[in-house]
């Protein structure tokens, strides 16, 4: 995804609020995700340590980066499978076209990948005549509406069931149009009969990573489909795209990680498939690709080790913090504007396409901590949101006004005589706006306020006025 | 800062009271320095406090954070406690401050003393103070709203409650979703007014099905932006800082919002 909308978020925030069906649709955040997770944890008592444990693994990982990444190439070269080292998007897609080019590709299936939403591959690979089908059913939705996915776990969870139908008579051509797609189970069999065809033609099958393994050379996938499975052992070659921070040093440590990762993202124990891929097929096995290929993403990663932002790297893109997000619960997955939404988005967008286009989403925050309270690998998300806000303070970003404000706030704010004075007068004047009512509904200057709410009058004196009123009538 | 010690062992507490209190609300000023002294506290109120910084930090404005908390750290420094009607103020104090001024060699140590010893209001009276409960009566019921800063910075969550249930008459209908953000966020609020109306929306939605008389929190960001909602929506629940019930002040002032008795 090359472009984004993320400085017009306030624009997108206004349309997702008044959007009917997505506020439908966001209505389900709770009883699909929150309290499956609250469930969940309840049943496991060691939950909290395995928070710190997987924290300190990933700590530790990103501290020797290098060291864990050369032994994984190390790894997979052994096993007979190649390691390619991508700079930024536009190496990755070009290594993707060149694999594809050498075994005379037409087709690529894709498991679900928030890397290649990253890059924009498909588009990339579709401008070069490859067809490409996603077999996550939601992101196989979202890829015949024409749409980015909304939600890192749940790409189409902005999309009602009703939708989906119209897209599949729209799209699946030779099929009875007055057949039943009313129930979820119908729109799953006929997804399945779809994609079955392409799975056995498919030349490439192109998976994400949620783990890369530095001890064995593996990738690691989670699934709830199986869809992944087959993608990446049907097809003649797989490759695994990822970004650098998803290394781990052992096979142990990914299982202490899974540990807190689905219950962490839908509640459930462990997801429904946990593929290992380590290398090609080799003589004896029965399936598997011919060729195993990793695609190590960099594209701005490393430029946050040593920065206040490294910990963001622990993300393992479970979702608990999206969704338990009220802001994202508000407005939805598109309005951030690119591929990542929520408050693990507003802190990893600014460091990969800079706070000067994707400002708004730090800012975007009451800072409320929910996030911070449920995210599995303890990333301290609002203090990040922060950091971001005073890069941009320092760069002279963001609206020139709220600078003034604040400094002109400041200033009369170290002048507590001064402010005193100011303060005795407006809660007076307030009081004497709010009336009978002891209510403001409309302040000019206050539009953001008033809008919305009234304005509580104050009571009319300061607490201070009247505390000095009282300290000297009890010397009196 | 001069004050005269009192003969007894009794705490020596300098009252932050924030700004919101001070030119919104005085009366959780009143209730705060009511509960404090009936606990056994002597209070103090320095006269040259005015913020602490929070809303030039959270805009990332750290130099402007520096300027406007910085005198706090000597006007508190006499205090045994330092105690705020508000979570967020001293949320800020405890948890922010020593980020703040962490590279100033000669504040650095100061700072975290003041963490230290600053509270929030009702955790102070019941974590340090020991209170059980208060002398203080009110016939209705009430809901209470967990407000952010308190719960997940400083843990208030059982405190308010704990004293509430020895308040004579008063009967508590919690929310379905009491931890829920209300949509104030200190700035966010006016820069973000889409958002956050659809988020104070979705909390008076909740106050209003809890069937309660009144609404209560510990904030007065949180509870000027709820209270100014409920107004709007025509509702006549009423609308307090935890303080005022507690310390039996509720006929001292009519509400935030709500009747106009009072």
């Amino acid at each position: 995804m090359e472009h984004s909308t993320s400085p017009n978020f306030k624009q997108n925030a206004h349309d997702a609020l008044n959007d009917a069906s997505l506020q439908r649709a966001l209505g389900r955040l709770k009883t699909g995700f929150k309290d499956k997770r609250t469930a969940a944890i309840a049943q496991l008592p060691e939950f909290e340590q395995l928070r710190d444990a997987a924290r300190d693994i990933k700590n530790h990982t990103l501290a020797n980066l290098d060291h864990y990444l050369t032994a994984f190439e190390a790894n997979v070269i052994a096993n007979g499978g190649h390691v390619h080292w991508c700079a930024d998007a536009e190496e990755a897609r070009q290594t993707v076209l060149k694999i594809c080019q050498d075994k005379e590709a037409k087709s690529v299936l894709k498991g679900k990948s928030m890397i290649s939403e990253e890059i924009g591959l498909n588009a990339f690979l579709e401008k070069q005549d490859l067809k490409v089908v996603e077999t996550d059913l939601g992101e196989y939705i979202i890829q015949l509406r024409n749409e980015p996915p909304s939600h890192i776990i749940a790409p189409a969870i902005h999309v009602h069931k009703e939708q989906v139908a119209d897209s599949f008579r729209e799209t699946h051509k030779g099929r009875d149009i007055n057949r039943p797609l009313d129930e979820p189970r119908d729109l799953l069999d006929e997804a399945r009969e779809v994609m079955r065809e392409h799975f056995f033609a498919a030349d490439i099958g192109i998976t994400g990573a949620n783990f890369l393994i530095a001890e064995t050379g593996t990738s690691v996938i989670v699934t709830n489909e199986g869809n992944g499975d087959l993608t990446q052992t049907l097809s003649k070659v797989h490759i695994a795209i990822a970004s650098l921070e998803k290394v781990v040093p052992t096979l142990e440590d990914a299982s202490t990680i899974l540990r807190v990762l689905a219950r962490s993202a839908t509640g459930q124990e462990m997801s429904s498939y946990t593929t290992f891929s380590t290398g090609p097929r080799r003589g004896e096995d029965l399936d598997g690709p011919e060729e195993y290929h990793v695609i190590l993403l960099d594209n701005g990663r490393s430029n946050m080790l040593g920065t206040e932002f490294q910990e963001m790297l622990r993300c393992i893109r479970c979702a608990a913090c999206m969704n338990h997000c009220p802001v994202y619960g508000a407005v939805g997955g598109h309005a951030y504007g690119w591929v990542y939404p929520g408050p693990m988005g507003s802190v990893l967008t600014p460091s990969l396409i800079g706070v000067d286009e994707a400002g708004h989403l730090p800012n975007a925050s009451t800072f409320c901590g929910k996030c911070e309270e449920v995210c599995p690998m303890r990333i301290p998300l609002p203090k990040m949101m922060r950091h971001w806000r005073e890069r941009e303070f320092e760069k002279h970003l963001g609206p020139q006004s709220m600078r003034f404000g604040i400094q002109a706030w400041a200033w009369m704010a170290s002048r507590p005589k001064l402010y005193q004075l100011t303060t005795g007068f407006a809660a007076k004047v307030l009081k004497s706006m709010g009336g009978r009512k002891r209510a403001i509904h409309k302040l000019p200057l206050a539009r953001g306020w008033t809008d919305i709410r009234d304005l509580p009058a104050p009571q009319g004196k300061t607490f201070k006025q009247l505390w000095a009123e009282q300290q000297a009538a009890k010397k009196a | 800062m001069s004050f005269a010690p009192s003969s007894t062992s009794k705490p020596r507490v300098g009252l932050f009271v924030t700004c919101l209190v001070d030119m919104f609300r005085p009366t959780v000023g009143f209730s705060a320095v009511k509960l404090l002294e009936e606990a056994g506290c002597v209070v103090d109120v320095p006269m040259e406090q005015v913020c602490c910084g929070q809303p030039a930090f959270n805009a990332g404005d750290l130099a402007s954070a520096r300027k406007v908390a910085k005198p706090l750290i000597a006007m508190f420094a006499d205090h045994d406690y330092v105690v705020a009607p508000s979570g967020s103020c001293a949320g800020m104090m405890i948890k922010h401050f020593p980020e703040l001024f962490a590279n100033d060699p000669e504040l650095a140590e100061p700072v975290k003393a003041l963490a230290a010893k600053t509270w929030e209001l009702v955790s102070f009276l019941t974590d340090v103070m020991k209170l059980d409960g208060v002398a203080a009566a009110f016939d209705g019921s009430i809901t209470y709203h967990d407000s952010c800063s308190g719960l997940r910075e400083l843990k208030v969550k059982e405190q308010p409650r704990k004293l509430l249930r020895s308040v004579k008459g008063l009967s508590i209908n919690e929310l379905q979703e009491s931890e829920t953000c209300c949509g104030f966020g200190g700035t966010f609020c006016v820069k973000y007014p889409e958002i956050s109306g659809k988020m104070v929306g979705d909390k008076t939605t909740d106050i209003k099905n809890s069937g309660a008389d009144m609404l209560l929190a510990g904030d007065m960001g949180c509870l000027m932006n709820m209270a100014g909602k409920l107004r709007r929506e025509g509702s006549d629940i009423e609308v307090r800082h935890v303080a005022e019930v507690l310390a039996d002040m509720t006929m001292a002032a009519p509400g935030i919002a709500g009747s106009e008795k009072g």
